[in-house]
């Protein structure tokens, strides 16, 4: 008996010896239970060893395999080849990100946005150790638990039309990242970061296509975060008005 | 070739490398400090942490308590003074953790939740859900960016140490994406840059997990302490090695065999605990070497499920109910689901153990230094005397926070009494350095990396693994020298400089079999068997007389690495039987009956 295989296409780019972008195609044993990263690491192991990827944890935590799966933006390590058997799979880099090399791309203007939005605990006046951890229910958790949740991998900038458009906008994983944060009890930095939020590139930015959310592979929900802020930013507006500072 | 100056350079930026990243730029903001990690920081392996981490939160548990679980834990050979200043600073650590951020489990009232935890006599363990690595990781990652002082370099890969008069001047590092080497002068080094649990085959560590750090301490004549102690989690899945966390059995969940029954009962750690319930020290709750060696008994009697994938057994969490899987083990559930088809709510899911941690690494006196001046190393990378033979569950989490402070004020303190030396010398090294990583990338040899690797894997699981005899590691021992020479013939096809994964991979390749040759070669002289170094081969009691120290693993280029001896440090617990079970409740002065219960294991061995 012949093992079964499955046909995978890679958009190959290696920016000393490619000109432009082009597809190459690998015939890997398939398994059901095989990820689309374990098809990548057989590729590099035994077809091709110069083909490039991140990942790591193949546990869908660490965030690094994000790649286009049949136009999909997904996680390599939670995509698996039974859900594209017998059809071909084709991966890319995830989109709206300029490529580095083959399937890796440059996360720079994404981590960049992550650090503008000061994505820590602004506390009211400095607590010390002695007095203990601050008192926060689970009711008080549940406000911002599910905001926390997110991984940086990146897909969802790959899923927004708004990014795509104009890289400018803040985008969805460092808008719920904000959300995280001003929604936290033990923070009290929400003027400092409504600043950003209430900016053209900042919520306003967003279409509410929802794409963000439908991809999200921690269901963090970011296009949710971005509805919560926006009403929050009308209300700063309107205070704003009455009360400018 | 760029060169920059820094007071101190931190290798990895996993929990411990941002901890002490964090300590320096708050309490010195005169000192530059330079964050280099070949992964963007929240990648870092830290990041798969599920369980917990420990520190004393409730008023019927004392340090004490901490203390005598740890060492007896450790099998005796914990530096003891190093384990009273961990449980001492434990809490504290945590509770700087919340303040800046992480979202620990809350009781209702909005206090921190603590959950059981293996061989932890009483529950301290903090979680955060099942995901408490994820968010210490990213509460690290973000409380590091407030701070200007912290220049990172993401993406950057270290390729050696700049040692000149016998102290550590710096590092030569590769920035991934543009190909280029960087000279990074430091006054003091970190080194943070996590375990080696690649070096098995089977194992929950990320890719990234290559001994890294070890390697290059090791061979720049620092010893390697400890190395033969691997941890296998009783629980990962098969195949993959996706752990599961020991928070499921925390929180109730059992494990049994293909009988449905639970066997650990057979082995010293019952009597069996009624499900739905959960008792300390007991049955589930027994120590991670303990319940992973019971597995390996399991298998020799027939009693195992095998599988496509390999033999397992059951963890089964389904009478916890769909609620509490959902609040406390959802991580679990959504793994359970993608990767082996089974919603733990309704089936039990299949697991075996599979590598886990290196109790053992750089070794650094109580204050993280090591024998090179300016070095300092700390996490799982370091052998600071806090796991012994076997770490406990939730202690290593904790250990981030504790010795990653440590690390950064020692690390500040000796950057502000040095100066930076003349830079020449340092260049000139790193050109030595950088030629001799050109050589590599452009040698033609023939060897498939992939084969060396899958068979490193594969003789360090089978030679090394959870029970080990003379013969079986005297042949790991004899494949590991012949696949360090086979390396030496590597065959690297992508010659290019942007992202060249397959060039870092064969740098890793090197660092793993040299930290696989220390394990190998430290465990083959442990003529005893002590936490997770188990013998067969008539060594298989511990031996206090000749064996209650540790091991010292020297580099010797191509010869077989040197092993030395040192004390341990002993100061409130003298060595006594490790028992878990019933057997854990007699008073120690009926020492006859403990005896024969922690003996249960070696005899079930006998008959198989």
């Amino acid at each position: 008996m012949t093992e079964s295989t499955i046909s995978i296409d890679i958009l190959r780019y290696r920016p000393e010896n490619d000109e432009k972008p082009f597809t190459q195609t690998f015939e890997v044993p398939y398994s059901p239970d095989f990820s689309v990263l374990e098809a990548l690491q057989y590729i590099k192991d035994h077809l091709d060893s110069t083909i490039s990827f991140r990942w790591s944890c193949r546990m869908a935590i660490c965030g690094s395999c994000g790649m286009m799966v049949n136009g999909v933006p997904k996680l390599g390590c939670k995509a698996f080849l039974r859900d594209y058997y017998p059809n071909k799979v084709s991966l890319e880099p995830l989109a709206n990100f300029p490529i580095e090399r083959d399937l890796v791309v440059v996360m720079d203007d994404f981590v960049n946005k992550l650090e503008s939005i000061k994505p820590y605990i602004i506390p009211e006046k400095e607590k010390s150790l002695d007095e203990g951890t601050y008192q926060q229910t689970p009711l008080q958790m549940e406000l911002y638990k599910q905001f926390s949740m997110c991984i940086n991998c990146g897909l969802c900038y790959a899923a927004c039309p708004q990014y795509a458009l104009d890289d400018k906008f803040t985008g969805p994983a460092v808008l719920a990242l904000i959300a995280r944060y001003n929604r936290d009890s033990r923070d009290h930095g929400v003027a400092e970061r409504m600043k950003i939020v209430n900016q053209e590139e900042g919520v306003w930015g967003c279409t509410f296509v929802g794409y963000c959310s439908v991809v999200c592979p921690k269901d963090v929900d970011p296009a949710a975060a971005i509805q919560l802020l926006k009403v929050e930013s009308s209300k700063d507006y309107l205070i704003g008005m009455f009360k400018p500072d | 070739m760029q060169i920059i100056k820094t007071d101190v350079a931190i290798i990895g930026a996993g929990g411990s490398g941002l901890r002490a990243a964090i300590e320096i730029a708050e309490n010195h903001p005169n000192l530059e400090i330079a964050l280099i990690s070949k992964v963007y920081p929240m990648r870092s392996h830290t990041v798969a942490a599920e369980g917990g981490a420990a520190g004393v939160a409730q008023d019927h548990d004392s340090l004490d308590n901490h203390f005598n679980d740890t060492v007896s834990g450790g099998d005796w050979l914990c530096e003891q003074d190093v384990v009273e200043y961990f449980v001492e600073n434990a809490a504290k650590q945590l509770t700087q953790l919340e303040h800046w951020g992480c979202p620990w489990s809350r009781k209702e009232d909005g206090s921190i939740n603590v959950r059981a935890f293996g061989g932890m006599k009483i529950e301290r363990t903090w979680f955060a859900a099942d995901k408490s690595g994820f968010h210490i990781l990213h509460t690290l990652f973000q409380t590091s960016i407030k701070h200007p002082k912290i220049t990172r370099f993401d993406e950057h890969f270290c390729l050696d140490l700049l040692v000149e008069d016998n102290k550590i001047q710096g590092v030569v590092i590769l920035d991934i994406a543009e190909g280029e080497a960087k000279l990074i002068q430091a006054k003091s080094v970190i080194m943070a840059t996590g375990g080696a649990g690649r070096v098995y085959s089977y194992n929950t560590n990320g890719g990234i997990v290559t001994g890294d750090g070890m390697a290059l301490a090791y061979r720049h004549g620092v010893a390697l302490r400890d190395m033969e102690f691997v941890q296998y989690h009783p629980t990962g899945l098969p195949g993959t090695g996706i752990l599961m966390t020991e928070g499921c059995r925390g929180e109730g969940g059992i494990l049994v065999n293909k009988n449905g029954y639970r066997y650990l009962q057979d082995y010293g750690l019952g009597p069996e605990v009624p499900v739905g319930q959960t008792k300390n020290k007991y049955m589930e709750l027994g120590p991670r070497d303990k319940l992973s060696q019971c597995f390996w008994q399991e298998q020799q009697k027939g009693n195992v499920f095998k599988g496509t994938r390999g033999d397992y057994i059951h963890l089964d969490l389904r009478h916890l109910g769909e609620e509490k899987i959902n609040e406390r083990l959802p991580f679990i559930r959504e793994l359970a689901k993608a990767y082996v088809g089974v919603d733990p709510v309704h089936e039990p899911i299949p697991v075996r153990p599979t590598v886990h941690y290196t109790m053992g690494g750089i070794e650094t006196n109580a204050n993280t230094a090591t024998s090179l001046a300016g070095l300092y190393a700390i996490g799982e990378c370091a052998s600071v005397g806090l796991h012994g033979a076997n770490r406990l569950g939730s202690n290593s989490l904790t250990e981030l926070a504790v010795f990653g402070q440590l690390a950064g004020q020692e690390a500040a303190n000796y950057a502000l009494n040095t100066e930076h030396k003349d830079v020449t010398a340092l260049q000139k090294q790193a050109e030595a350095i950088i030629a001799r990583t050109e050589a590599l990338l452009h040698s033609k040899g023939s060897e498939k990396m992939a084969d060396i690797r899958l068979e490193m894997g594969d003789c360090m699981e089978e030679g090394v693994g959870i029970y080990r005899t003379q013969e079986s590691m005297q042949k790991t021992i004899d494949k590991l020298a012949e696949l360090k020479e086979r390396y030496k013939n590597i065959h690297i096809a992508d010659k290019s400089s942007v992202f060249n994964t397959e060039f870092l991979y064969a740098i890793e390749l090197g660092y793993l079999l040299d930290t696989a040759e220390a394990m190998a070669h430290s465990a083959i002289k442990r003529q005893e068997s002590r936490g997770s170094h188990q013998r067969i081969d008539g060594f298989d009691k511990r031996d206090d007389q000749n064996f209650l120290k540790h091991s010292l693993a020297y580099y010797q280029a191509d010869k077989a690495p040197k092993i030395e001896y040192s004390a341990v440090t002993i100061t409130k617990s003298q060595p006594a039987e490790r028992v878990y079970g019933a057997a854990s409740e007699k008073p120690s002065a009926e020492p006859e009956q403990a005896e024969a219960a922690s003996e249960t294991i070696n005899s079930a061995q006998e008959e198989v």
